[in-house]
């Protein structure tokens, strides 16, 4: 996993709250069996006008020219602002590999859904919740100013750039160290092998219709 | 000190080791497999070098991407004509040949959807851990088990550690006292929860689901309230163990025998919040007060009694929620103020992990039982949830009442619920839905979704508008 420690860029402002995973990556995007190439699909019905089919050349479709993510202002963006319940829905992790084919890699909202929040961390994408007015305070900035970048700073837990001042922000210590080191959990876990079997010893005894 | 409630037992049964920063690993008893979110799992594991921690733990079967007609059935894995889908489910195929994992393959008549499957077989059973990367998997918390949705990458954590690393969560009790009104079912208990607390209410909650009107539902009822716990943010949605449980789980292929199941049956009496358990939030509905639900939006939460009238952006105070509801009524090609009941459908869809269960499809039959479906609908489809669900209901004969009034009767699979298959929605058509997702999109490209029980997509589908089933006649 690629470790994330500072990150300086365009936020582009998607002002929608209960975006759900469906809207991220439709499921026809799903029957692939690589983590790659989902890029060019992100937000697909929202993002073109025609219905996209897996394997299809997204460069000769018709765009939506209404869609933020389509706004020549905001080409190459690499932070996300979101509104409420960012993710809700299905727990495919295809919708965080999609963010970060196309580039976005961290995500800032007042609230995110559980499954989303969790899958982000296992693929070097940061999201970040913040109070519903400091929300509301990135996207006036970002609306104001053309080519409005923000700095979010992990190691320091802290977003620069905005007209308000530096935002300071919380991350669990466990998920911070990971994506700050780009550590693969599950060796971390392997690590812990003899009290994975310990417990299973005594577990064994204790419910031995569970292990046979 | 106050007692436990059944997520903390679940809990503290399962707990590995808790590191000092809080975080904590977690065994997990079951791990339910399909072809969209494993194959990427599997490559990680080849990547890494890695083996399985415990084969006998793991469960597989196709069901996202699988075709429905008896046709395309009847000649296996080759008569899927997409030829992506088809490269997922030999994947997935292949994959458990070479980990040695149980697969339930396409021609089994085990086969199914992963959620209808696992309970059916006693693969999941009361105080389990579960899991499947598959939000819908708070399904098997009707077991009394702690079960949970996981992404791709957490699925090769189990895989290979037989464990995952979690925060745990605050506990919400979702109390539904009294009794339903007849006509009224597990469904519109669950979309009558989510239409009061939200679809993000449950956001970093276990929810428990308590009172009398849970008491007294069947398993399968708990099954489809448990399996939208997500559809209000929660991961997992969960209901006591009780005689109902134990009974539904004795005897099956999977479950303990024996000795085994005289310790199993000991040890899960306990598995209940103690009465002094405290809960960090607790919700309390009145089960008599709930009517027949349909989503008239592109949310879950977007819902109302069928005899309601869709809102009205203009009576919305809050600017957020307004501008939701105008865009959810243009996408749904509605008009504000519309009544529920004049909403024209041009499909109906009576399947899903939620519906798809025998008590499902006969709830629909004896609706629909010497009637024709409406002239002005394109399709309504029954799709079983497993093969063995299928084969119980053509032992009732529910198969040829449903032919006989104009309903397709389908193979096993997730199906039109998310529409991987060929099983879809076309753009601006209107579906009642017996699933658990109204999302944009979610059945077909443009597809416009109402969510409802399956007596009331049935009831629909005669009628070809919703209609309150309590009356219809």
């Amino acid at each position: 996993m690629q470790a994330f420690t500072q990150l300086a860029g365009l936020a582009v402002p998607l002002d929608r709250a209960n975006v759900d995973t469906d809207m991220i990556i439709p499921k026809q995007f799903l029957k692939s069996i690589k983590r790659s190439g989902f890029g060019p699909n992100l937000f697909d019905e929202l993002r073109y006008l025609d219905e996209g089919q897996p394997d299809q050349d997204s460069s000769q479709r018709p765009i939506n020219p209404d869609f933020v993510l389509n706004f020549p202002r905001y080409k190459g963006a690499k932070i996300l602002l979101a509104r409420d319940n960012f993710g809700c829905g299905s727990s495919r992790e295809h919708a965080p590999w999609a963010l970060l084919d196309f580039g976005i890699s961290c995500v800032i909202a007042p609230s995110f859904a559980d499954i989303f929040y969790n899958n982000c961390f296992k693929n070097g994408i940061l999201p970040i919740t913040l109070m519903d007015e400091q929300v509301d305070q990135l996207f006036e900035d970002t609306l104001a100013k053309e080519g409005f970048e923000l700095t979010v700073d992990l190691e320091a837990g802290v977003i620069r750039g905005s007209s308000a001042g530096d935002i300071e922000f919380n991350i669990d210590s466990f998920r911070r160290h990971c994506l700050l080191h780009g550590l693969d959990d599950i060796g971390l876990t392997l690590e812990q092998s003899s009290s994975i079997k310990k417990y299973e010893q005594k577990r064994q005894q204790q419910a031995p219709w569970l292990f046979t | 000190m106050a007692g436990k409630t059944l997520y903390d037992k679940l809990w503290d049964s399962h707990l590995v080791k808790q590191q000092d920063d809080g975080s904590c690993l977690i065994y997990i008893d079951r791990h339910l497999l399909h072809e969209v979110t494993s194959p990427q799992a599997f490559e990680g594991l080849r990547i890494a070098g890695r083996q399985p921690w415990r084969i006998d733990t793991n469960l597989a079967t196709p069901d996202h991407n699988v075709p429905t007609t008896a046709d395309e059935r009847a000649i296996g894995v080759d008569g899927i004509a997409d030829p992506v889908s088809k490269i997922q489910v030999v994947t997935l195929d292949d994959n458990c040949d070479e980990f040695g994992i149980t697969e339930f393959k396409m021609q089994d008549e085990r086969q199914g959807i992963v959620h209808v499957v696992g309970p059916e077989q006693g693969a999941t059973l009361p105080g389990m851990t579960v899991v499947c990367g598959d939000s819908h998997t708070a399904t098997h918390g009707a077991m009394g088990a702690l079960a949970h949705g996981i992404g791709t990458s957490e699925v090769e954590h189990v895989l290979a550690t037989q464990c995952l690393i979690q925060k745990k969560s605050q506990n919400m009790l979702v109390r539904v006292d009294g009794v339903l009104g007849a006509g009224v079912t597990s469904k519109d208990v669950v979309l009558a929860i989510i239409g009061v607390i939200g679809t993000a209410g449950g956001t970093g909650y276990a929810i428990e689901f308590g009172g009398t009107v849970f008491e007294d539902m069947t398993m399968e009822g708990r099954m489809t309230v448990c399996n939208m716990a997500i559809e209000a943010g929660a991961r997992v949605g969960m209901v006591a163990v009780d005689q109902t449980t134990i009974d539904y789980v004795e005897g099956r292929p999977f479950s303990p025998k024996g000795e085994h199941w005289e310790l199993a049956v000991a040890a899960w009496q306990d598995l209940h919040s103690d009465d002094d358990a405290e809960f960090d939030h607790v919700v309390v509905l009145d089960g008599a007060s709930i009517a027949p639900q349909v989503t008239w939006g592109t949310s879950p939460e977007m819902v109302l009694p069928v005899f309601a009238q869709v809102p009205n952006p203009a009576k919305e105070k809050d600017d957020v929620k307004a501008a939701g509801i105008t865009r959810a009524l243009e996408y749904m090609g509605l008009t504000a103020e519309q009544a529920i009941t004049d909403i024209r459908l041009d499909r109906v869809f009576i399947g899903s992990c939620t519906n798809s269960r025998i008590e499902d499809l006969r709830a629909a039959a004896a609706v629909v039982k010497g009637k024709m479906v409406a002239a002005s609908l394109k399709q309504a489809l029954v799709v079983p949830g497993s093969g063995l669900v299928k084969a119980q209901a053509e032992a009732e004969g529910l198969h040829t009442v449903f032919t006989d009034a104009g309903l397709e009767w389908r193979e096993p699979g997730c199906s039109m619920c998310l529409a991987m298959n060929a099983d879809k929605l076309g753009s601006g058509e209107h579906c009642a839905s017996t699933s658990n997702r109204n999302f944009e999109g979610r059945q077909g490209f443009g597809g416009r979704t109402h969510l409802v029980s399956p007596a009331m997509a049935a009831a629909a589908a005669i009628a070809g508008h919703f209609v309150d089933v309590r009356t219809f006649a």
